[in-house]
């Protein structure tokens, strides 16, 4: 007998009594009245910056000012980008400076962004970025974790990220210490998408 | 494994006392951050005891789950192997490697394969692998083990690191500022991911219903391995499973939480399928956890989801230091575990708490961890696996506490003892002096006192 069938015999022998899956009513969760500001807070409490604009214009204008010829910048916010960027490996991405990308949602009660690999290309560009630009619209703000899962499709791609904040560090006496292995800075663009009928 | 015993091993820590003591107050530190994090969220309990039910139900159908995870997880192109042992766990890693030619590992943390011993399995047959969570790749530097299960290197000073960098890394001697100690670490691991042919990685959560598995770091250390390399092999124990990817929303929100007072850890990875050209293997290790299953009142230890928030609480923990616990998972979660692997080897852990409890009110899955230590003292005692000296003393005083008539003999020769030849009880012999001192005996007990007040 293989070990899967060891393993499997020993669970069933030893399972307790079946016990039912509990209720889970989302509706008790934390909701915030400002759902953008308090997630620019806490995108700046997990060592981000958080900018709030009423178009991507300064965002463009940062991508202008930051992708020189001595600067390795990717910009994946103008799709379809024609660049293969899925097939280069770590060799090819180890100098790359900053990475921009669009998120699908925030999440209000922790700071964290939902990208899909569609939206970063390639796995690697997130993480092995210096810098790393995100760009989400403020519509796409959700109070906490359960309303983010139900709008998300975690299966729509191979690989999908939450990220908050740049990566960071404690593990030298729980000083805290951004820049562990991944991006060293996180900056978040929260673009004001909603439509306001000013009389 | 260390043949010191906890509390041998707890009186060498608290030699230093400035260090036990700055041990004590950083994990009270990372305790009142928990504390913080959680007061925030008005239905934190309610978030407990779904997290709690949803792992009791998985429990209770872990052979279904298991297999629909593993059917799901090869639709996606993910190899899946089963280990009943850690010698099969590591023979299956090894195998990989083997047929793969694989020259450059990186590991991101997993305490699966420190239970195993993986990296002393390899090492055996000429294998490196490198550590590289911070924390960890500290500690393997030192040829050391991990301290805790969060923060690896908790034991160390920033002069240690400073040191240890210094000899292996060749930074600035006499640098002790974690900004610079930790850039250095970096700067050298990035060549080591980008040049990595395979990268280990272990399991936070794996989800039956779609064959996902989530990975959670702060450093990106496990991201960097898995995207860099061609071979992923990720480890998990049977009891990772959760039913849904919805259930994420409860783990999540209780897992940084309660582990370092964070709302949510930097990177929460989706693993669903390979990436072009890349290999996914997921191996689902037993080693004990199904005899665990069985045991009534034990079964509940495998709801643990690694957070590690009962260490920081812990009193004992907090002064005598993780490599007391003589195991992988150090602490009171540990001192549950270790003793179904080896109930011999482990016996004294059960004794290393105070029964306090408030490893239990900390638990993010409410697992009765001071109930269970309890149990685990009679079915340890059952078994033998006691000193003598301690079962003599127990049953001398289970008599004493039982028989009213000896009990106040017993108490009045006591105090009438220690009161008029005080060094019948200060004095070396006695181990209740060991590191204290001993309080004065009242003139009277409490029944006497009582008694005059009627």
């Amino acid at each position: 007998m293989g070990a899967r069938e060891t393993i499997l015999n020993a669970v069933t022998a030893n399972k307790p009594a079946l016990i039912d899956l509990p209720d889970i009513d989302i509706s008790v969760s934390v909701r915030y009245q400002d759902v953008v500001g308090k997630f620019t807070s806490m995108v700046d409490a997990a060592g981000g910056k958080a900018f709030y604009q009423h178009s991507t214009d300064t965002v463009r204008k940062d991508i202008t000012r930051e992708d020189l010829p001595e600067n390795f910048v990717i910009n994946l916010l103008d799709q379809p980008d024609s660049r293969d960027w899925a097939s280069l490996r770590a060799a090819d991405l180890s100098t790359l400076d900053t990475c921009y990308l669009q998120a699908q949602l925030g999440v209000a009660e922790n700071g964290a962004m939902w990208v899909s690999e569609a939206q970063m290309s390639n796995r690697l560009l997130p993480f092995i970025c210096q810098h790393l630009v995100i760009v989400v619209n403020s519509s796409n703000i959700v109070n906490n974790m359960h309303e983010a899962y139900q709008k998300i499709n975690t299966l729509s791609d191979g690989f999908g990220v939450f990220i908050a904040g740049p990566s960071k560090t404690a593990d030298i006496e729980q000083n805290l210490v951004i820049g562990a292995h991944g991006a060293r800075t996180l900056r978040v663009y929260l673009i004001d998408d909603k439509i306001f009928n000013e009389t | 494994m260390n043949s010191k015993s906890h509390s041998e091993a707890a009186q060498n820590f608290i030699e230093d006392e400035p260090r036990t003591d700055w041990h004590d107050e950083t994990l009270w530190m990372v305790r009142s951050k928990r504390d913080k994090a959680v007061k925030v969220l008005p239905e934190w309990e309610i978030l407990r005891e779904w997290a709690s039910g949803i792992k009791d139900h998985t429990l209770s159908n872990l052979d279904h789950y298991l297999t629909s995870f593993e059917k799901n997880a090869v639709a996606n192109g993910i190899k899946i192997h089963w280990a009943s042992s850690a010698e099969e766990h590591n023979e299956i890693i090894f195998k990989i490697i083997a047929d793969n030619d694989v020259k450059k590992i990186v590991k991101s943390k997993s305490m699966l394969t420190e239970e195993c011993h993986l990296n002393e399995y390899l090492q055996r047959k000429g294998i490196n692998i490198l550590d590289t969570d911070l924390g960890e790749y500290i500690v393997q530097l030192r040829q050391e083990a991990p301290s805790h299960i969060v923060l690896p290197a908790i034991h160390l000073k920033r002069q240690d690191v400073s040191e240890t960098f210094h000899e292996h890394l060749n930074t600035e001697q006499g640098n002790y500022d974690p900004q610079y100690l930790a850039g250095a670490a970096r700067n050298h691991l990035r060549e080591r991911f980008i040049e990595a042919d395979l990268a280990i990685t272990g399991v936070n959560f794996a989800i039956a219903e779609s064959g996902s598995f989530v990975v959670c770091t702060n450093e990106g250390n496990a991201d960097m391995g898995a995207h860099s390399a061609n071979i992923h092999i990720a480890c998990m124990g049977i009891e990772k499973l959760i039913p849904k990817t919805a259930h994420l929303g409860v783990f999540l929100r209780l897992l940084a939480r309660s582990a370092t007072g964070q709302p949510i850890t930097t990177y929460s990875s989706h693993f669903n399928k390979p990436r072009q050209g890349q290999q996914v293997h997921v191996v689902i290790v037993d080693n004990g956890r199904s005899r665990q299953l069985g045991r009534p009142d034990f079964k509940n230890s495998l709801k643990c989801i690694r957070c590690a928030a009962c260490f920081n609480t812990c009193p004992v923990y907090r002064r005598s230091g993780g490599h007391s616990y003589h195991s992988t998972v150090a602490g009171p979660i540990g001192s549950i575990l270790n003793p179904n692997l080896d109930m011999k080897a482990n016996a004294d852990l059960p004794f290393a708490s105070t029964l306090c409890g408030s490893c239990t009110n900390v638990c993010p899955v409410k697992i009765d961890i001071h109930s269970q230590l309890w149990k685990w003292r009679q079915v340890v005692v059952a078994n033998g696996y006691v000193e003598k000296s301690k079962k003599i003393g127990m049953y001398g005083m289970a008599w004493v506490l039982s028989n009213a008539v000896v009990y106040r003999i017993a108490g009045k020769v006591g105090r009438w003892a220690i009161n008029t030849f005080p060094f019948v009880v200060n004095n070396k012999l006695n181990i209740w002096y060991k590191q204290r001192e001993m309080p004065d005996a009242p003139v009277k007990s409490f029944r006497d006192w009582f008694k005059e007040q009627q």
